[in-house]
């Protein structure tokens, strides 16, 4: 049997496969269909120093062979991930990475600090690229000065495992990666979900409350992966590459293409059960293929 | 409550309009497990060989027949996913996972002080066929006030009046009273303790109205657009006296005095 294990900075993953933001609640929602011992880890949904409820209802729109999304980081707050939601989650047995978001590099300092004291959260991914909120978020993460002013102020408090997740809603993201890493980012996640926008034409409205959102699903993937192809050739730090991902294949893909882990998406809505069937299917394609490791075949394309 | 995720056989389909009545059965197979299912709760069904549909489409579960494992789906034909649903043949195969949401909750106070009066529109009539199956194996004996279009519009009306009193509306007048649900003099003519209506939201709003103004225990069933239907990804919120919660879990059986926005 071929081996999973990958490492991300000081974080030793059991295999290369992770749940990603937003899609898998905090895991629990998934403990009817998961064997959280066969994933690499779970990051959870965006979490904020303060409550917030989000945006208005509709939040969603299908698009081909994929979603836009306009949730806008509802979530309970720091103090109530670590009083009520911590405890239920703490002994699940994969890694658990909170993402964390904020208005302004104050609420992210506080937030990653208040993460940084609970014992079984190993990493947090900073996220610097929601689409969906009004201040902070992908504001941060499109700048390569408010990146840099926002990863440096969180290196500071947070001692563990720090990933950024990065946007693809720029020019050029290979700037802003170089910019995490300088600023002492242990690894970047792309991508993060593309502004994208549709439209009623009946109601000759918007079918987002915020009229914009984020896209993902399989319709991404092969921005995704260039992305990722591109961010791999320009860091040194490992690289997580995200973006409709439904397939074992198409997890192979980013790998090949640079990406040390990989995060399972909006996949999860379709197939609860997916993100072990594509740990299974990697490990199936190292064994066909004779390969011991799968750190063997990280950005491993013949061009 | 504990979910699954499995293929089901489907066993019948029976077409009328857009309408489409699926018989799933559950085979014997091991760990296929045939769940309890409440009133009110459904299915997210995966809709496969459709390219243009990407998530699941939630369905309300319109009859069980535990001891036959059967799980009855009545959809409505509103796009491409509903209709690749529907159009599945007999013996082929759907995926759901099951069940999801809270589902009707069960009277209270004892049998005889109970009249109860269960209102549905176009398919939003589904789940109440289930509901009222139970109601009645609990010892009610409730009403259904069903609208439509036209008399064309309703599926199956025997099944119904096998529970309880059927009143009918449509709109064209073709059958029952002209009008809508609330036109109907039943809703004058009796006195209700519990209302249950599903269908198209500005039905439910009227009954909702109707209720907050007799102070009459209502209700409703909401069909937000969902993506995971398992609390996940938190698309398909509403508004309540709680803060934004999830239709998928939360609901999407809701009681009128929780939807703050209903009540003005």
């Amino acid at each position: 049997m071929a081996k999973l294990e990958t490492d991300i900075g000081r974080l030793n993953l059991r295999n290369p496969v992770l749940a990603a933001s937003g899609t898998f609640g905090y895991g629990l929602e998934y403990s009817d269909f998961v064997d959280f011992s066969q994933l690499g880890g779970i990051i959870t949904k965006g979490t904020t120093i303060e409550p917030r409820q989000g945006n208005d209802y509709p939040r969603m729109a299908e698009t081909p062979s994929g979603m836009l999304n306009a949730v806008g980081l509802q979530n309970g707050g720091a103090e109530q991930f670590v009083s009520d939601i911590y405890p239920s989650i703490k002994d699940i047995d994969t890694s658990i990475i909170v993402n964390v978001c904020g208005s302004t590099v104050e609420d992210y300092v506080s937030c990653a600090a208040r993460i940084d004291t609970l014992e079984k959260i190993p990493a947090i991914e900073l996220n610097i690229s929601c689409p969906n909120v009004k201040q902070g978020g992908m504001a941060f993460g499109t700048n390569r000065e408010s990146a840099a002013e926002v990863i440096r102020a969180v290196r500071r408090v947070y001692r563990k495992t720090l990933i950024v997740k990065l946007s693809p809603n720029v020019t050029d993201i290979t700037l802003i990666a170089r910019t995490a890493e300088e600023e002492g980012a242990d690894a970047v996640s792309l991508i993060n979900t593309l502004l994208g926008m549709a439209i009623d034409v009946d109601a000759r409205r918007p079918v987002l409350s915020t009229i914009t959102g984020g896209l993902s699903g399989a319709c991404i993937k092969p921005v995704a992966v260039r992305m990722v192809w591109q961010t791999a050739r320009a860091v040194k730090i490992p690289v997580i590459g995200i973006g409709g991902i439904s397939s074992s294949r198409d997890a192979l893909e980013f790998i090949l293409a640079g990406a040390t882990a990989v995060q399972i998406g909006a996949a999860n809505f379709i197939d609860p059960e997916i993100s072990v069937k594509v740990a299974g299917g990697i490990g199936e394609y190292l064994d066909r293929n004779g390969i011991d490791s799968v750190k063997d075949i990280i950005g491993a394309i013949n061009s | 409550m504990k979910r699954y995720i499995s293929d089901w056989n489907v066993l019948q389909t029976t077409r009328k309009r857009d309408v489409c009545l699926l018989r799933l059965g559950l085979g014997e197979e091991e760990g296929k497990a045939f769940p309890d299912v409440l009133p009110g709760q459904f299915v997210q069904v995966r809709v496969d060989n459709s390219p243009s549909t990407y998530l699941r489409r939630p369905i309300s579960i319109h009859y069980t027949i535990q001891e036959e494992r059967e799980i009855w789906l009545l959809v409505r034909i509103a796009g491409e996913g509903t209709k690749t649903i529907a159009e599945t043949k007999a013996g082929g195969k759907l995926n759901l996972i099951y069940p999801l949401g809270n589902g009707f909750s069960m009277p209270e106070n004892n049998v005889e002080q109970q009249k109860l009066l269960l209102v549905g529109g176009g398919v939003g009539a589904a789940p109440l066929l289930f509901l009222g199956k139970r109601l009645k194996e609990s010892g009610y004996v409730p009403d259904f006030l069903l609208g439509g279009y036209s008399m064309e519009n309703f599926f199956d009306n025997s099944q119904f009046e096998a529970i309880g009193r059927l009143f009918l509306t449509t709109e064209d007048g073709s059958g029952g009273t002209k009008g809508f649900v609330t036109d109907h003099p039943v809703l004058y003519e009796e006195k209700y303790d519990f209302i249950y209506a599903c269908g198209p939201l500005p039905m439910m709003k009227s009954v909702a109205r109707y209720a907050f103004a007799r102070h009459i225990r209502c209700e409703v069933s909401l069909e937000n657009t969902m993506a995971c239907g398992i609390g996940a990804c938190l698309c398909c919120v509403e508004k309540t006296g709680r803060g934004n919660v999830r239709t998928c879990i939360e609901g999407p059986v809701f009681n009128i005095v929780d939807l703050e926005s209903w009540q003005n």
